[in-house]
């Protein structure tokens, strides 16, 4: 059984239009040590689905259904107290802005030591010790200074460096990282990313990287999700999916990076852009945007206006697509006539 | 495609845009009364800048792209923003077609003011929330053609925006009726409304998702061949800069440490810094990259580093770039780099 | 987590009276009753006052409407009152329904209208000051301060004093509205000299207005046409405040004798002329218009309150 195991999970925001449906249908699972990515859009639901594993969603949000497995533990529904220690302790988070996680009047030693102090029983010269093996690891320079700093003495790559420091502190079993190196330059983002990796090696972290860049996700994880308009229409093992993407809008999205195209010529672009929520197409999300629609011989499918695709099994990865579906129809087809 | 712009071929021949040893520092110290300090029983005015930009040189050639990459706080955008006389440079001059811009007065820049304009980073805040997208299209039209027809500025309006792939009878809306995309074709098109020949685009992808930033770029690609555009890109993203640029000059703390025609830069970086920025480009290619981890981070521009301002993270740094402040000069691919390394052959 | 709302997909509605059907404002109304309570009570004491001359039961201004032998008559639910007046009368005579009608119309203009030139100055002066910053705003910021240390009554007496030693009194009676206008519009011009600067400041950083600047618009246009549009919402809610302020402010001067004369008074003065009686018993002279300002101001103040709510940025992103 894998450590954590998200079924159904199915995640709402009440308006006053109604209730909008953020996440439909999202399953999922993250073995022990192992590294999956989430990558979408803005607006396609990547950090609800990582803020709901934890119970993060504030409100108007809600979990309306489904079920988030931790370690045997149901989390959904979960009494407050038994949360926390499973947050923060076996599951930690990494936030875009590393000032969302620190408080700007206490220094980064009494940060670190209170932290452990809330889950552990242990001295506060132990828990220093502790704090500055962990700042060791993440490589900051003199770390023992660093303890006795406030959060702004420090550059953003140093705090996310901190930020990184702290989810290790308690040796989690996971760590959640929402877009964690985006509002970094190129080159701290790469050393930042390289720590990461790093680190989740050597202590055998699971890790969940919720992330826009498939460049980041290809160099870091091993499998992967991508998420359209609150579902997931694709995932598998991320080389597999990089390399032979099978849904037409992770095709779309890969071939629409500039890297993609040779220098100058027209990049591949996807027309329009993701629907709102609280409006989307029938059938297939993203049936109004997809080239595949209409077949070669020039008819319609019509199921992807008309019904939301199921997951299609193709090699490790799985699809949410009809056209993908019917492709594999028709080789499966022949050859059941030959037997 | 109604351009004005008759034809491609220009009679000058000089750069489009040159720049010469722009500098501008931004005063840290606020107002008079505040840079008094008591130093020694006595009251002295202290003055503490941030050094923005410190004496970049750059030529733009008609018809080009040149890109302007760079980290956080190298001035990049400092450079876009003295370009468009949205910053009063504190030394050194801006020529356009071959005329001094920089210190003209607002009226005196006016006939610029059409040739030249910009698109900004920021979709959901560079168009005015209170007004309509036909009211935010006539309004430049209207100022630099006070001579046209009502119908005649509505047809350009219609033109331009058609242009960009948005519906003209969306006009009556407002901006934050559309999506970020769609938001940038507007702001693509208000910059296209006057028929400029230059463009500054100040990031203009960065805050769209990816299948969006496609879009743009291949709009901006296209306005530039049929209506013969030049552009000051300003960017941090090199994959971009790798697709779309004619040129790239590399920005450093201030300076302007490397330009060469894009291909060349890509295939053989020179300056220590640029090879550490390409190395850092996630790609989906290798699996484990192997980046060249640069020493510390960004210094301040508040004090600059003596000599090289690279030369606190550079691996290759000796006594004489700490002192030095390297030039640009020309290497054997043709293009320029500020480095003494590369200059004594040290580097290669 | 942001729930994208692109409104791509929406009908391509545009006419006004369909914008404000959709709007948050006319949304947000409608689940509050208290706003709605309030707005229903302001319109009725308005309605009221203006309509003042055809509702009131006899013009108060009129001497020869006034007997002098119906003073001081109680309500008409206590005994020894008169069925001619509702409300009782005041120590001249005058039927106090009428006189509360008349005096909350004087109140009003009063109120309105230092508010209308406590905007004009101080939109003028925080845009100026906001837009062009450097010299021209520490200049205009320190008047402010300056403006801000004088108290309201302190303005009041110096210019009340100086104008009826020049003028004389009856003068002074003949322009005692405008004169109030002048006084409270000059004394809290800066409240909004301060707000308008300071969304001001937050707009001008952002990139619409270089791009009206890139465009080469002059400084009047931008401020005027494009910043002035987008820093209404404060100013909306801070002139619901300073109406119920001036009001107030009316009020406290005409009951220092310093505000609207006796003869054509305001709710202010009219408490003020009842205050004399209230140790013989004559309690609804100064009570009865009392409340009447009370409840006006504090419907202005729970409006203003809900305005503030639904036009702040940081509770709703429009």
């Amino acid at each position: 059984m894998s450590l954590l195991e998200v079924n159904n999970l199915d995640v709402r925001f009440a308006l006053r239009r109604g209730d909008v449906q953020a996440l439909r249908d999202v399953c999922f699972s993250l073995d022990r040590g192992e590294r999956l990515g989430i990558v979408g859009e803005s607006g396609a639901g990547k950090s609800v689905a990582a803020f709901s594993l934890l119970n993060l969603i504030a409100r108007p949000g809600y979990i309306a259904g489904g079920s988030i497995r931790f370690d045997g533990q149901e989390l959904i529904g979960m009494r407050d107290r038994a949360l926390r220690r499973i947050r923060g302790h076996r599951i930690s988070l990494i936030f875009q802005d590393p000032m969302m996680t620190l408080n700007p009047v206490l220094t980064i030693g009494e940060q670190m030591v209170e932290c452990l102090k809330a889950h552990r029983r242990i001295s506060t010269r132990d828990a220093r010790a502790i704090s500055l093996r962990r700042l060791e690891q993440v490589q900051i320079p003199s770390p023992s200074a660093r303890l006795d700093q406030y959060p702004h003495e420090l550059s953003g790559g140093m705090r996310q460096r901190v930020i990184i420091a702290i989810a290790l502190l308690l040796d989690p079993d996971i760590i959640i990282a929402d877009e964690p190196t985006t509002a970094l330059d190129v080159t701290i983002q790469a050393e930042i990313m390289a720590l990461l990796l790093e680190l989740c090696e050597e202590h055998n972290v699971g890790l969940v990287l919720i992330t826009h860049d498939l460049g980041v996700v290809s160099q870091v994880t091993q499998r992967m999700l991508v998420m359209y308009a609150g579902r997931v229409i694709e995932q598998g093992p991320t080389r597999e999916i990089i390399n032979d993407p099978q849904h037409p809008y992770t095709q779309g999205l890969i071939n629409a990076l500039p890297q993609m195209a040779t220098p100058g010529s027209r990049l591949n672009q996807i027309p329009g852009s993701m629907p709102s929520l609280d409006n989307l197409p029938s059938g297939c999300a993203f049936h109004p945007r997809c080239g595949f629609v209409t077949r070669a011989d020039g008819s319609t499918r019509q199921a992807c206006v008309d019904r939301v695709p199921g997951f299609v099994t193709s090699g490790n990865c799985q699809a949410a697509c009809h056209m993908v579906a019917e492709m594999i129809e028709h080789e499966r087809l022949p050859a059941e006539e030959q037997v | 495609m109604s351009s004005t712009t008759t034809s491609a071929a220009p009679e000058t021949a000089g750069p489009l845009l040159s720049l010469r040893g722009l500098e501008k520092r931004f005063s840290l110290s606020g107002d008079f009364l505040e840079q008094l300090k008591f130093k020694g029983g006595k009251l002295v005015r202290e003055q503490q800048y941030v050094h923005a930009i410190n004496g970049v040189d750059l030529d733009i050639q008609r018809g080009e792209a040149l890109c302007v990459v760079g980290e956080s706080g190298c001035g990049k955008s400092t450079v876009a923003r003295t370009v468009m006389g949205l910053i009063t440079p504190s030394g050194g001059e801006i020529h356009y077609d071959g005329e001094r811009i920089d210190d003209r007065t607002t009226k005196a820049l006016m006939p610029y003011r059409r040739r030249m304009q910009m698109i900004f980073q920021n979709p959901y805040a560079s168009l005015n929330p209170r007004m309509t997208i036909q009211q935010t299209l006539e309004e430049p039209i209207r100022l630099h053609h006070p001579e046209w027809s009502p119908q005649r500025v509505k047809d350009q309006v219609a033109e331009v925006m058609a242009s960009v792939g948005i519906a003209p009878d969306w006009g009556a809306r407002y901006g934050h009726e559309f999506s970020g995309g769609q938001r940038q074709r507007i702001a693509i098109a208000r910059a296209l409304a006057v028929d400029p020949e230059f463009i500054v685009a100040d990031e203009p992808i960065s805050a769209l998702d990816v299948s969006i930033q496609a879009q743009v770029l291949n709009l901006l690609m296209e306005a530039q061949r049929e209506r013969h555009l030049t552009y000051l890109f300003i960017t941090h993203d090199l994959a971009v800069v790798e697709h779309f640029g004619t040129r790239v000059a590399v920005m450093y703390l201030g300076r302007v440490c490397e330009v060469a025609p894009t291909a060349t830069l890509f295939a053989t970086p020179r300056h220590p810094y640029t090879q550490a920025l390409m190395s850092a480009i996630p790609r989906l290619e290798d699996e484990r990259p192997q980046h060249l981890r640069l020493a510390g981070e960004v210094p301040t521009p508040v004090d600059l580093p003596s000599g090289c301002v690279f030369h606190g993270r550079c691996p290759h740094a000796d006594a004489r770039c700490r002192s030095e402040v390297p030039a640009l000069i020309a290497t054997d691919e043709g293009g320029r780099v500020a480095c003494h390394g590369v200059e004594e052959g040290r580097i290669g | 987590m942001t729930i994208p709302t692109s409104p791509l997909e929406r009908s391509p509605t545009t006419s006004r009276r369909e914008r404000l059907r959709d709007s948050y404002l006319l949304y947000s109304f409608l689940r509050d009753p208290i706003a709605q309570l309030s707005l229903l009570v302001f319109i009725v004491l308005v309605a009221a006052a203006v309509l003042a001359p055809w509702l009131a039961p006899m013009n108060p201004y009129d001497l020869a409407q006034i007997d002098i032998l119906a003073s001081e008559l109680p309500p008409l639910w206590i005994d020894g009152s008169d069925p001619a007046y509702l409300m009782g009368t005041d120590a001249q005579g005058r039927d106090l329904l009428s006189t509360i009608l008349y005096g909350a119309r004087v109140s009003l203009i009063i109120g309105f209208g230092a508010v209308a030139m406590q905007a004009a100055l101080g939109v003028c002066f925080g845009l100026l000051a906001g837009y062009l910053g450097g010299r021209v705003d520490a200049f205009l910021m320190r008047l402010a301060d300056i403006q801000l240390s004088f108290s309201t009554l302190m303005v009041a007496i110096v210019v009340g004093a100086l104008f009826k030693a020049i003028f004389g009194g009856a003068t002074y009676s003949a322009y005692a509205v405008p004169l109030l206008v002048l006084i409270i519009g000059l004394a809290e011009w800066p409240q909004y000299a301060r707000t308008v600067r300071a969304s001001v400041l937050a707009e001008k950083g952002k990139e619409y207005v270089d791009a009206a600047r890139v465009m080469g618009l002059s400084s009047r246009r931008i401020m005027f046409r494009h910043i002035l549009p987008n820093t209404l919402s404060p100013i909306f809610v801070i002139s619901t405040v300073q109406v119920a302020n001036a009001i107030i402010s009316e009020a406290a001067l005409s009951f220092l004798g310093l505000g609207m004369p006796e003869t054509q008074p305001s709710l202010g003065s009219l408490i003020k002329s009842g205050f004399d009686y209230i140790q013989s018993g004559s309690w609804w002279i100064t009570l009865i218009p009392g409340l009447v300002l009370v409840v006006l101001v504090l419907v202005i103040n729970l409006l203003g309150d809900w305005l503030r709510d639904v036009l702040n940025p940081r509770l709703y992103k429009g």
